[in-house]
């Protein structure tokens, strides 16, 4: 909310500085988040009035004006507006004179003809157009006719003013007014608050029988005023009324809607002219919306209203929605005679939920939805119809309709200054918290038991309980005098469990295995499954989806996290990053039929393209299956994981059906590793190879553990064998490894397979397998005898099974 | 038979002299030293001697050849020496050529802060909870004092996954999660890090964002005490110089509500363009539990308080490495996870 520092200073006296003013108003709670001194770039412009309109001899499109800026020579301006006329008075710009956006005005000469300064427009004194009257908003300001000439025009339009601009927390509604900042105001240096009273003179006839207010839903409207005003003359409203509903950013009309705009700003009550003669009978009825009743509204839209909604009506229809807008038929026009002004109280929860449902906030609906005191309507209607009758644009009818059935009256709180001290840790005493509370204009009387009851005012519905009542000390008392402590009592233990560590220590080893982690978004589009592959009736497509998504882009929660890692592939390769090596951890979510929340589970995925870093010295290499899968050999080793699997899988959707494994430990399934399918990487533009994996974090997890167990270390030397076979293609090399383990007994402790050869030293069909096998025993060292029992024992095993032979 | 050993001695040391390298000092060594060499010739003649030389003639010759040892000693290892300096001035590399190179990858940037923070508190005695990212519109707003209809929605656009069911649009139901499961113990000192979500892309704001939350309840937690926790933070998370201011605010789930700023990391407090020219950064809400809280989740509120805050771990990130645009840390470029 804009707040001008010199409509303020009309309600309390406020003995700082305007940026002082600022600091204060954020340390009670009251967010300064813009500081606007408007004049502060504009010099040198003084009212002058224009003598005499030329034409120009040399440009159809500019005049020259003769403008008497009182007293001394007339200056000689030369102007392109056409908004002027002889004897308008106007802000001059004169030589020096600086204006908004830094312009400075020097003498010059335009088409021929010397000008010495300028007219202004509002825009050039940095007045926002927005809030200028239609005429004015574009041309030259036109100031009242009888302003005395060559004063300092900074003032007389307004700019000698300051605009705070709040940020205010929703639960202070009650500062959504010039009277609600200047109550805090008021309380922070401890001054007067100086409430506008209404005084109304001399009232025409009574209102009785003119106007007549029904309220059918009591809980939704509990107090509805009508005040009448008969003998309208609706012309614009003085210049000082027009320059403070400019520096608050609104729109100067009319008398009628700048008053009740005024009233907006001054007191925070929404107030509604009608055009009396518009109503049917002067008969206003509260009640719900018929199921789509029809109403066009200000702005001129139609709105089809539904039965949640709350109307005001006459007999034949509505005439406005409830708090929200008025309608266009009832609308103050020029020709209006007799306005009824509505000053009502609606339910906040109805007024957001209409407001809401069409899409149509306005300034009214604002403080209605944030709580507007329902006993300030009187004073609000009231100090309406005196503005107008001061301003000579109406009689007040004697008396109002004041529909308010159930008085709503303070209500009390008791607060303990123990308590406040035990909350803030602080050492206040009573009296300093009595104090704050009454300058806040809360009542205080002293209770049993040294506590202090409280009587709040209706006109802050946020207070309701003693927390909130310590609040409001402790933020007047001051948030920084709160000392620095740290808990008392007993300590805890802070530290991470074995899942947060192990998560930890994954994340180490792949880092340290060259990779790098990205975070990806939980939600993808619904045709990503069909970029993917995956087939119609797979389960994955079964997913949560947002029912308000920002785009289709981001409609349904991930049940992979596979098309987020490779999009983040895909969006690398397409910048040239094209060797890449990345992983993620997230959630995927699966929709539950019973349970209240989907399933939610921690994956991690990973993805590689492309070459590792060229080198001198150490050749680079692709970055694929094989490269991937050590990775993750990596990561069950420093996990602890020793009995894993990898079996061939070939329809696996994403996956390429001959180099894709599943991945198994201890015999459960976590996950697939393989490279993507030559059809999905040109789907999602990425290179020929890319490997991928995504694994079940919680399941494999289960089996990892931060230690290894010890066992005893040998005394005994060992012997270290190479064991060169041929076998046929087909054979796996894992089966291989089986039977060398099996045959090779106890006393074989490791095989380590390293060569792998395919080719013309080779029959075709077959490929070469070199292996290193490591003999050993606890209690003795083993004889050359004992091995080579071990190795035939070993090759007979090879050649029954496997169908290898020994290479020579 | 005394020049004679004098002039083996010294035909030897020049040879000595002479000799570059070992095996030529081998070779020496086995002409004047050996079981066959020169001097042990001249000790044979010995027997041809008077018995009156023998003892004299026998000491000199002990001392020339102790003498001619002692000379070839030194001589071998002034050639081996010489030989090692031959050997390195060989071996020079150029320790300018780059070492052979293991790939590192590193934890993305949010990752690396979101784990700062839990450090902080870890070592501050605050345990780490998890909860759901698909939560119940009771705990991610009724519970937390937000009914329908209540203006504070507003500040938390939502999305929507079914009636009463949304992503959570800030960690703090895990607060509630966790004080129902602990209720009526104490201490409770948790925080709580997550993805969370808001209907809301630009270059402040992510659909997708993190968040850690923090509470503390207990017999006699105070506001001075969340703001002694706090200040540690900022000084361990941004340097020890760090300055905190608290301003009210508000919150529905807490009262008193704060807002924490920190001097401006960027220019000290001065002000800069990062802070506005205001000199503080807006950091994070934080504020007393509010009573309501407490009692739905299971805790007297006349017998127990609590503090609870909330950070962002994106705003926090973007000032410690400098990111203007938050998408950045979703966009995942190599070349930016490479740099930072
Ligand atoms: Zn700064």
């Amino acid at each position: 909310m804009r707040v001008s520092f010199k409509w303020l200073q009309e309600y309390v006296d406020i003995p700082v500085s305007p940026s002082e003013l600022a600091d204060k108003l954020t340390a009670v709670g009251l967010a300064v988040e813009g500081y606007e001194d408007l004049g502060a770039q504009v010099d040198k412009v003084f009212t002058g009035k224009i003598i005499k309109i030329d034409v120009h001899p040399n440009a159809d499109k500019l005049v020259i004006c003769t403008v008497d800026v009182g007293g001394g020579e007339n200056l000689q301006i030369v102007t392109g507006a056409t908004n002027i006329n002889e004897n308008d008075v106007v802000p001059v710009a004169v030589e020096g004179a600086r204006l908004a956006g830094g312009l400075k005005i020097k003498k010059t000469k335009l088409r021929g003809i010397e000008s010495r300064g300028m007219l202004c427009s509002g825009g050039e004194l940095g007045l926002d157009p927005e809030s200028m009257p239609e005429e004015q908003a574009h041309g030259i300001m036109i100031l009242s006719p009888d302003t005395p000439l060559g004063l300092d025009a900074k003032p007389l339009t307004g700019l000698d003013d300051v605009i705070l601009e709040l940020e205010l927390t929703p639960n202070r509604g009650d500062c959504l007014s010039m009277v609600g900042v200047a109550r805090e105001v008021a309380a922070i240096y401890n001054k007067q608050l100086k409430m506008p009273a209404p005084d109304l003179k001399s009232q025409s006839e009574s209102i009785a029988g003119k106007v007549k207010v029904d309220i059918e839903e009591p809980h939704l409207c509990r107090r509805y005023i009508a005040k009448l005003l008969t003998g309208v003359k609706v012309f614009p409203s003085p210049d000082w009324m027009q320059e403070r509903l400019r520096a608050v950013g609104i729109r100067p009309i009319n008398n009628v809607v700048d008053v009740t705009n005024y009233i907006l700003m001054e007191l925070g009550q929404p107030l509604h002219a009608f055009d009396y003669h518009k109503l049917k009978e002067g008969h206003i009825i509260v009640r719900s919306a018929r199921q789509d009743e029809k109403i066009v509204t200000l702005d001129g839209a139609e709105r089809t209203l539904s039965g949640e909604m709350l109307v005001i009506t006459d007999p034949t229809g509505p005439v406005a929605i409830a708090g929200v807008m008025g309608g266009l038929e009832s609308e103050v026009t020029e020709e209006t005679a007799a306005v009824l002004l509505e000053s009502a109280s609606f339910d906040p929860v109805s007024v957001r939920r209409t407001a809401n449902a069409l899409a149509l906030r306005s300034e009214s609906s604002l403080r209605f939805e944030k709580g507007v005191d329902i006993n300030g309507c009187l004073r609000a209607a009231e100090r309406a119809a005196q503005l107008l009758q001061a301003m000579g644009a109406c009689d007040v009818t004697e008396g109002n309709v004041d529909n308010y059935s159930n008085p709503v009256g303070n209500k009390t709180l008791s607060v303990r200054p123990d308590r406040v001290n035990h909350v803030l840790g602080t050492n206040i005493s009573a009296g300093v918290c009595s104090d704050i509370l009454s300058r806040l204009q809360f009542s205080v009387q002293e209770g049993t038991e040294g506590e202090v009851l409280v009587t709040v005012p209706t006109f802050r519905p946020d207070i309701s309980l003693e927390a909130d009542l310590i609040e409001e000390v402790a933020r007047m008392y001051g948030y920084d005098k709160v000392p620095q402590t740290l808990p008392q009592g007993e300590s805890t233990r802070g530290a991470r469990t074995k899942r947060q560590s192990l998560i930890q220590k994954v994340r180490q080893i792949l880092t340290g295995c060259g990779l790098y982690e990205v975070i990806t978004y939980s939600f993808h589009s619904r045709t990503e499954f069909d970029r993917l592959g995956v087939p119609a009736d797979s389960p994955l497509r079964n997913t949560v989806a947002l029912q308000n998504p920002l785009s289709e882009e981001q409609a349904v929660m991930r049940t992979l996290m596979l098309p987020g890692i490779l999009d983040v592939l895909q969006r690398n390769y397409s910048r040239r990053n094209s060797n890449g090596a990345v992983f993620g951890i997230g959630t995927v979510f699966y929709p539950r039929a019973k349970e209240e929340l989907p399933a939610e589970r921690e994956k991690i995925a990973a993805a590689v393209m492309g070459n590792t870093p060229k080198a001198w010295g150490t050749p680079s290499h692709t970055m694929d299956f094989y490269h991937l899968k050590g990775v993750l050999e990596a990561l069950f080793r420093s996990l602890n994981i020793s009995s894993y699997s990898f079996e061939p899988v070939s329809a696996e959707p994403g996956y390429h059906p001959g180099r894709t494994a599943r991945v198994c430990v201890k015999g459960n399934d976590i996950g697939f590793l393989g490279e993507i399918h030559p059809q999905v990487l040109e789907n999602y533009e990425l290179p020929d190879r890319v490997a991928a994996l995504e694994l079940d974090l919680e399941t494999f997890l289960e089996f990892a553990a931060n230690f290894g167990r010890y066992h005893k270390l040998p005394k005994f030397p060992g012997v270290e064998r190479d064991l060169a076979l041929v076998v046929p293609q087909e054979v796996a090399v894992r089966d291989v490894l089986r039977v060398i383990k099996k045959a090779g007994g106890e006393l074989l402790k490791e095989v380590e397979l390293f060569d792998v050869y395919q080719g013309r030293q080779v029959q075709e069909g077959s490929k070469s397998l070199a292996f290193s096998l490591q003999f050993q025993a606890q209690d003795r060292t083993l004889t050359d005898k004992e091995i080579d029992a071990c190795i035939s024992a070993i090759t007979s095993r090879l050649a029954k099974d496997v169908n290898a032979e020994l290479r020579s | 038979m005394e020049e004679k050993l004098r002039a083996i001695a010294q035909e030897a040391k020049q040879l000595l002299d002479r000799a570059t390298n070992m095996d030529q000092l081998n070779e020496i060594r086995v002409k004047f030293l050996g079981k066959k060499g020169e001097l042990t010739k001249v000790l044979r003649g010995m027997g041809a001697l008077s018995a009156d030389e023998r003892p004299r003639i026998g000491q000199l010759a002990n001392s020339v050849q102790a003498d001619l040892e002692d000379y070839l000693n030194h001589s071998m290892s002034e050639v081996k020496n010489k030989e090692l300096e031959a050997q390195l001035a060989g071996e020079k590399i150029d320790v300018t050529l780059p070492g052979t190179p293991f790939s590192l990858g590193k934890n993305h940037p949010l990752t690396r802060v979101q784990q700062e923070i839990e450090d902080i508190f870890l070592g501050l005695g605050f345990s780490i909870m998890e909860g759901p990212e698909i939560e119940t519109d009771f705990y991610n707003f009724e519970a937390l004092n937000i009914p329908k209809d209540h203006p504070a929605r507003d500040m938390q656009d939502t999305f929507f996954t079914g009636p009463e069911e949304l992503l959570r649009t800030h960690t703090s139901p895990i607060q509630i999660r966790t004080m129902e499961k602990t209720a009526p113990q104490v201490p409770l000192k948790i925080i709580a890090p997550g993805r969370v979500y808001r209907r809301d892309d630009d270059a402040t704001h992510s659909p997708m964002f993190h968040q850690v939350e923090g509470l503390a309840v207990d017999t006699r937690i105070t506001f001075a005490d969340l703001k002694g926790v706090l200040q540690i933070f900022a000084e361990e998370m941004f340097g020890i110089k760090t300055r905190t201011r608290f301003r009210p605010s508000y919150f529905p789930f807490t009262e008193p509500s704060a807002e924490m700023d920190i001097s401006c990391v960027m220019c000290g407090g001065k002000g800069c363009r990062v802070c506005s020219r205001t000199g503080w950064l807006e950091i994070l809400g934080c504020g007393m539990v509010n009573p309501r809280v407490l009692e739905v989740s299971g805790y007297d509120a006349e017998k127990f308080t609590g503090f609870a805050f909330g950070m962002g771990v994106e705003r926090i990130a973007m000032l410690k490495y400098g990111i203007d645009d938050m998408r950045l840390l979703f966009d995942n470029d190599l070349r930016f996870l490479a740099q930072i």
